[in-house]
This record gives structure tokens, C-alpha cells and sequence, in this order.
């Protein structure tokens, strides 16, 4: 095995061990820290199920975004749903035809749209790029690092597109790398410069995914704004730190 | 009082998102709670009021870090924004000031750089990158005055992708602020008093006992019924909690005619307490658990001192926040009312109630000579319901107001409902040293009020807040309005209702009858 591919298969573990301890970590905190109060924003919904209808529609449609900004929808909205395309275009690397799992990668949506998903993530990241230096308000609230990690994410999938259109790698010996990862049997990896680049760079944002802004993903679940339940009036609703308070002075009773 | 000079922000046919102005709102700031009124509520005093406390800092990162741990709310908005920009346009304060620091995640912004700089890695390590800054007396000072340029009126929150509620942010950092010595004076002048005597106003039972007489007979002078304003009667079926504005501001007091009125008109027995006389609750503004507990409590001693069986709020937004979401957790659990009715329950859910089951008599044609649109306030918009469903808090409202009115017509969509205005003395502003902030950030409800008023002939804009109906009171004028031109719900309800007896023995009331 080279030099090269025992490096990259060290660099993957350790960006894994750190995307998942570390966003892990985060939302344990999360959970940690009680919600003294109800603050759920109205309309909220009245159920259980209510909630998770309130989520699909924040998480799959950006509902509050559309009612927001469109513009800013429209490219966010692009961009994200080209990035779950080209994240079911890159199962392939993982799975298997013979999977039951296949389907997934082999379907017609990933096979057509997610085929040109590439593009229409870059036109995405140049809009919400373009409206930073371009718009007054956004531009004073951005700092290097908004700018930086729009640039990273685009030079991914810029390399991704590449090694598509441009310089193809050998993508055969890149799945045997990358099942390899997986079955602990490491295997070469392709030297092209293109697909390193493409590597180092997710790799990256792996690692700074749980100490950046890319926690909003899983942290949009634990904001008490949208999960609670709006029954404060036939539910009691009390913290930990709330019910010792009333322990020491007995009022509540 | 004479009208001050301000630069009046201008109304058009549409809104129009102002380009950013920085600085323009920096020299806007409440004044400094004195020693008095610190020490008041427990906080500490510096030397002089406007300095801070020896240790200031690590008192201050101390203390977020406690907030960090005890509220997720702040933990998780912290880290959870990306700058995407889609609350930037959405403050009132922004868009009548055009100052970039009251956009709202420029104001969160106030304090996520200092947890950034002192809590994250990034910000530990690359603060330039992340725009992480060191924790000096200017972005103290910056904090005190832009944390104070904020209504927490959530209307931010509504649009945000990620739930972020600038509110939780500011009243997060007023609390620790007031720790290291800077305390806001109006709230902290306040609060105490509600502890002590029962009411932000400070109002004592003896004048409260005047005052209700006094309204008896004006109402026995007006309609020739005795409807009454009763205080402190045990065993009364329910307590009336109501901001103390309703004692007596214009037009408060017509509301209060109201619900006295449909009380009346239901046969039901009902009193006021001079321990609970105040519904507001500054606690709440300036994010102290403690305090909103304290003057929750009151509440349910009240209560249970006058035996009541049902609990009713009267006309006013946070007041009716905290009742409906916090009551329960701070004041709980309210196994010994009757378990039959919401606990707490809105003046309007049981108005709409009555209404329903037809129980009063209306005479609609009593409020013709108005065209009414009505103000969602923030708090009750965006954090409450009044009734059964969610959205009831809009639909109530508006259908007893035409239930009792033929005239109505409903302001810009998006400027009603959830996406609802402040009206710019929200979150303990309401203060003359904020006089120029008051008014600059009701322009959006005043642009969105003069529209109707201008293309639907409205004449009147009913509202169910104590702060909005003083607030309006106020700005009316520097827009051109007049301060009539506010009205509560319950006064409407007042002037339509027609009571058993009413008008019966002479229409032209004798002024020398003389009330029992």
C-alpha cells in the first residue's frame, strides 16, 4: 500500500471519529441543558405528531425561510437539496448492486437530476455567495468564516464536477478504498490530484462540521421555539432546576 | 406633555427595507437603575450608577456560562446560526432606525461574539475568523444599549429557519447585565413595587377601593345599572387578574367597563384582589426566573386567600404570555380551581364563550360611527393562543370584535397574525428616556395603519395590550393620528352590550340620582 493511501485512510478516521464524537458531544449537550420555560412560537401544534409535520415542513421545504426571503430560498433550497442528491450519487462508493440497499443509488432520480446536481449546487452556493457581498444587511453580519466555508463547499463540489467531467479518476479502485475503510481491509487508494483535493477538503469540513455553523443540521431539532408542544395550560412543565427552587421555599404546595 | 422633536420615520403605500446606518441608534439608552432601585431587586450596585462591578467580567462570563447550563433556548441559538440573513429585514427597530446592530442576529451577534471568544473552540483559537471579540466595557455598553432596542416580540423568530428567538437572547443578557450592575432603571423601579404593594403602579388598596367605586357609579350614571367592580370578595367564582393600566388609563378603563360588564350580563361573581392587582409581569422582560416567579406566586396566593374557583386575565400581551405559558410552571400545579375551565382563561375566550352561547345582548349599531382594524400584539400573536386551536389568538379576537361591531377591515397581510408588528413599547421600553426608539419602531404598525385608514376608511385600531394601547396613545400624534384613535376590545363590547334594565327608568340620565 502506498504512503499516500495510508495517510488518507488515517485522515478518515480520524475526520469520522471526529464529525461523529464531535456532533455526538454537541447534542448531548444539548440535551443536557434543561428548557426551563415554554416558548414555543405560535401557531404551535397541539400534538406529538403535530411537531413532527411542524419539522418536515421547516426541515424538507424551509417553510420559515420561503415566508422570510425568497431569493435566499431559492438558492438555499438549491443547494441543499443538490447536496442530498449528490449524497445518494455518492452511496454508490459504499453500497453494493447486490445490496438491498442498491436501490437507493441505482433509481431514476439520483441517476438523472442527481447527474447534473453538481451544477445546480454551485449556481446555489454563488447565489447565497453573491447575496454576502452584495446585500447591505447580509454583508454586516458576515465574518471571514461564512465567506470561507461557502468557498470550501464550493470547491468541493468544483472538484467533484471535475472528476466527473474533466479528469476521471478510477472510480473502480476508489470504491475498493473506500468499502475497504469500511470492511478494515485497506486498500490503494487513485493518486489523481483532483480527487485528493476533493477528499482533503470533505474531510476538512468534517471535522470543523461540530465547532461551526454546520451544527445548525442537527441543532435546528433542539430548538424548544419548534419542538415544544403548545399545552402549557394542560400540561405542567417543569425544569429540574426549576423544581428544586420550589422545593426550598414550598410555595408551590 | 409637549410633543419633542424627533425625525419622524415617513409611512408609505408599501414598506421599504431601509439600507443599513451605522450608528444610528448608538446613542439610544435607558437609563441606569440607581443603587436604590438595584439593591431593590437584589442585584448589585457599582459606585455610581452606569459603571459596573469590581470583577465585572469574570462575574459576566460566570454568569453566562450558569445561563448556558440552565437554558437550552440560549445553548443551542448560539450556535445554531448562519448568518443566512432572513430575519434582517424583520425588526420594527430596524426598519425604523436602520441601525444594522437592532437587525436581529446583529443583536444576538452582541453576545454570540463573546461566547464564541470565551466558549468555542474556533473563537478560542481564530477569533478573527469566526468574528469572535475580547469582553471590554464598550461591548458592555453596546449591549446595554442594544439589548434595550429590542421589544422581544419573537417576530425574528417567526422567519428564522432555525427557531432562533432574539427574545431569549435579550433578556438572557439584561439579566446579566443587571448582575454586574447595569440594571434598567424603568423595570427595575417597577418590579419592586409589584412585590411590595401589588402593582406596577404602585397603587394601594385604599385608591384602588376609590377608584373602583368611582367606576360603579360612572357606569350606574351612563347606562342606569348597577354593574359592579368588586375587590377582595372571598368566594367570588373568579378572580380577575388585569394589568393595573386598566384602573386607570384611557382607554384601559373602557376595557375594564367591559369585562365588568359581561360579567355582569353572565351572572357570574367575580372580584379583583389588591394583592394580585397587576397582570404584567417585568419579570419576564428583564429574563429573571426568579422574579417572575415571585410575582406569579401572588397570583396563586390570591387565589387561594379569596377562595376562587376560575382564573381570568384581563386585556394585556406579555401579561398574557407568561399566564398562559408560564403560569402553570411558576405559579402551579392549579389542582384546587375548577379543573372545568383553561386555567388560566383569557378575558376574550370567555366573552367569545358568552357570546356563543348567547348570553348577551348586542346592539351592534352602538359602534357604527367607527371602522375598527385590530393590532395583534406580539406576545400574544406569536407566544399564546385564546381558545381551542392554534391560531385562535387571531380568530378570537376578531370575531368578537364584529360580533359586536358591523365595521371592520383587517390591516396587510403581512403584517397581521404571526407576522404581527410591535407596536414599539413592547419588553419593558415603554419609557419616556426611550421616547425616540418608541417611536421610530411603531412606524411599520403605523405604516401598515395609516394604509387602511387611507383605502378602507378605517377610523380606530382595537387592541388587547396594556403596553400597545399606552404605546399607540403616545405615538398616535407623531404620525398624524390622534390618541383616540386606540381602542380596547372590551371597550367595544362595552359600548354594544345592552344590560338587563339599561335605559329602563329615564333616557336622559338625572345627575342628581344618587348612587347607593
Amino acid at each position: 500500500m502506498s504512503a499516500l493511501s495510508i495517510l488518507y485512510v488515517i485522515l478518515f478516521y480520524v475526520a469520522m471519529i471526529t464529525l461523529v464524537a464531535g456532533i455526538t458531544n454537541k447534542m448531548l449537550q444539548y440535551k443536557r441543558v434543561p428548557a426551563p420555560l415554554k416558548i414555543a412560537v405560535t401557531p404551535a401544534p397541539l400534538t406529538r405528531t403535530g411537531v413532527v409535520y411542524r419539522f418536515f415542513t421547516e426541515v424538507v421545504l424551509f417553510n420559515s425561510l420561503f415566508r422570510a426571503t425568497k431569493w435566499t430560498w431559492i438558492f438555499g433550497f438549491m443547494f441543499h437539496a443538490s447536496l442530498l442528491l449528490a449524497f445518494f450519487r455518492h452511496l454508490r462508493y459504499v453500497i453494493s448492486p447486490d445490496s438491498i440497499l442498491w436501490p437507493l443509488v441505482n433509481n431514476m432520480v439520483v441517476q438523472s437530476f442527481g447527474h447534473y446536481a453538481g451544477f445546480a449546487m454551485l449556481v446555489g452556493l454563488l447565489g447565497l455567495f453573491g447575496r454576502r457581498i452584495f446585500v447591505d444587511r447580509v454583508r454586516y453580519i458576515s465574518s471571514p468564516s461564512d465567506y470561507l466555508m461557502l468557498i470550501l463547499i464550493m470547491g468541493i463540489a468544483g472538484t467533484g464536477l471535475s472528476i466527473v467531467y474533466v479528469a476521471h479518476t478510477d472510480i473502480v479502485q476508489l470504491k475498493a478504498f473506500i468499502m475497504g475503510l469500511f470492511l478494515f481491509d485497506w486498500q490503494n487508494l487513485p493518486g489523481d490530484p483532483i480527487l485528493l483535493a476533493h477528499l482533503t477538503m470533505v474531510l476538512f469540513l468534517a471535522v470543523i462540521f461540530p465547532i461551526s455553523k454546520l451544527m445548525h443540521a442537527p441543532g435546528l431539532f433542539m430548538a424548544p421555539t419548534r419542538y415544544q408542544i403548545d399545552n402549557p395550560r394542560e400540561k405542567r412543565h417543569l425544569s429540574p432546576w426549576g423544581a428544586e427552587i420550589e422545593a426550598k421555599d414550598g410555595r408551590n404546595s | 406633555m409637549a410633543k419633542v422633536d424627533y425625525e419622524i420615520p415617513e409611512t408609505r403605500e408599501f414598506p421599504v427595507i431601509p439600507s443599513v446606518m451605522e450608528g444610528a441608534m448608538a446613542h439610544s439608552s435607558p437609563f441606569v437603575a440607581s443603587e436604590e432601585f438595584q439593591s431593590g431587586m437584589g442585584f448589585p450596585s457599582p459606585e455610581e450608577p452606569g459603571q459596573l462591578i469590581e470583577g465585572w467580567k469574570e462575574r459576566f462570563l460566570e454568569l453566562m456560562k450558569d445561563k448556558l447550563g440552565k437554558y437550552r433556548s440560549l445553548q443551542v441559538f448560539m450556535d445554531t446560526c448562519v448568518k443566512c440573513g432572513a430575519c434582517t429585514d424583520k425588526c420594527h427597530y430596524f426598519i425604523g432606525t436602520a441601525d444594522p446592530k437592532n437587525m436581529p442576529v446583529a443583536r444576538q451577534d452582541l453576545l454570540r461574539k463573546v461566547y464564541r471568544r470565551y466558549f468555542t473552540f474556533a473563537g478560542k483559537y481564530f477569533p478573527k475568523l469566526v468574528g469572535a471579540v475580547d469582553l471590554t466595557e464598550e461591548v458592555i455598553k453596546d449591549m446595554y444599549s442594544y439589548f434595550h432596542q429590542c421589544s422581544e416580540c419573537r417576530r425574528c423568530a417567526v422567519f428564522c429557519p432555525f427557531g432562533i428567538d432574539t427574545a431569549e437572547v435579550t433578556m438572557a443578557a439584561r439579566d446579566m447585565l443587571a448582575k454586574i450592575g447595569m440594571g434598567q432603571k424603568y423595570s427595575n423601579q417597577i418590579i419592586p413595587k409589584v412585590h411590595k404593594i401589588g402593582n406596577n403602579l404602585g397603587l394601594p388598596e385604599p385608591a384602588l377601593v376609590d377608584t373602583l367605586e368611582g367606576l360603579e357609579e360612572e357606569v350606574e350614571e351612563d347606562i342606569n345599572v348597577k354593574v359592579r367592580f368588586p375587590l377582595d370578595e372571598k368566594g367570588a367564582e373568579i378572580l380577575l387578574v388585569t394589568p393595573s393600566a386598566d384602573f386607570f388609563a384611557e382607554p384601559h378603563i373602557d376595557g375594564l367597563i367591559g369585562y365588568a360588564k359581561v360579567f355582569h350580563a353572565t351572572g357570574v361573581t367575580w372580584t379583583l384582589s389588591s394583592k394580585a392587582s397587576e397582570a404584567g409581569n417585568f419579570g419576564l422582560f428583564i429574563g429573571s426566573y426568579e422574579h417572575m416567579r415571585e410575582i406569579s406566586l401572588r397570583i396563586r396566593d390570591a387565589a387561594k386567600e379569596l377562595g376562587v374557583r376560575r382564573l381570568v386575565f384581563g386585556e394585556c400581551g406579555h401579561a398574557w404570555r407568561v399566564a398562559y405559558n408560564h403560569l402553570n410552571t411558576l405559579a402551579g400545579p392549579w389542582d384546587f380551581l375548577d379543573q372545568n375551565y383553561p386555567i388560566p382563561q383569557h378575558i376574550l375566550e370567555y366573552t367569545k364563550d358568552a357570546l356563543d352561547r348567547n348570553l348577551l345582548t348586542i346592539d351592534k349599531s352602538e359602534n357604527d360611527h367607527m371602522t375598527l382594524t385590530f393590532h395583534d400584539s406580539c406576545n400574544i400573536a406569536r407566544a399564546s393562543r385564546i381558545g381551542d386551536t392554534p391560531g385562535s389568538q387571531f380568530t378570537t379576537p376578531r370575531q368578537v370584535i364584529q360580533a359586536v361591531c358591523n365595521n371592520y377591515h383587517d390591516m396587510a397581510k403581512d403584517t397581521i397574525h404571526d407576522a404581527t408588528f410591535c407596536c414599539g413599547g413592547g419588553g419593558g421600553l415603554l419609557t419616556d428616556d426611550l421616547m425616540e426608539l418608541r417611536i421610530k419602531g411603531a412606524q411599520p404598525r403605523m405604516e401598515s395603519l395609516k394604509n387602511v385608514v387611507s383605502d378602507h376608511g378605517v377610523t380606530h385600531m382595537a387592541a388587547i395590550c396594556a403596553i400597545c394601547k399606552s404605546q399607540f396613545t403616545k405615538v398616535l400624534p407623531y404620525y398624524g393620528m390622534t390618541m383616540d384613535q386606540i381602542v380596547s376590545v372590551h371597550q367595544l363590547v362595552s359600548n354594544a352590550i345592552i344590560l338587563e334594565g339599561q335605559g329602563e327608568e329615564a333616557d336622559d340620565s338625572d345627575e342628581a340620582d344618587e348612587a347607593a
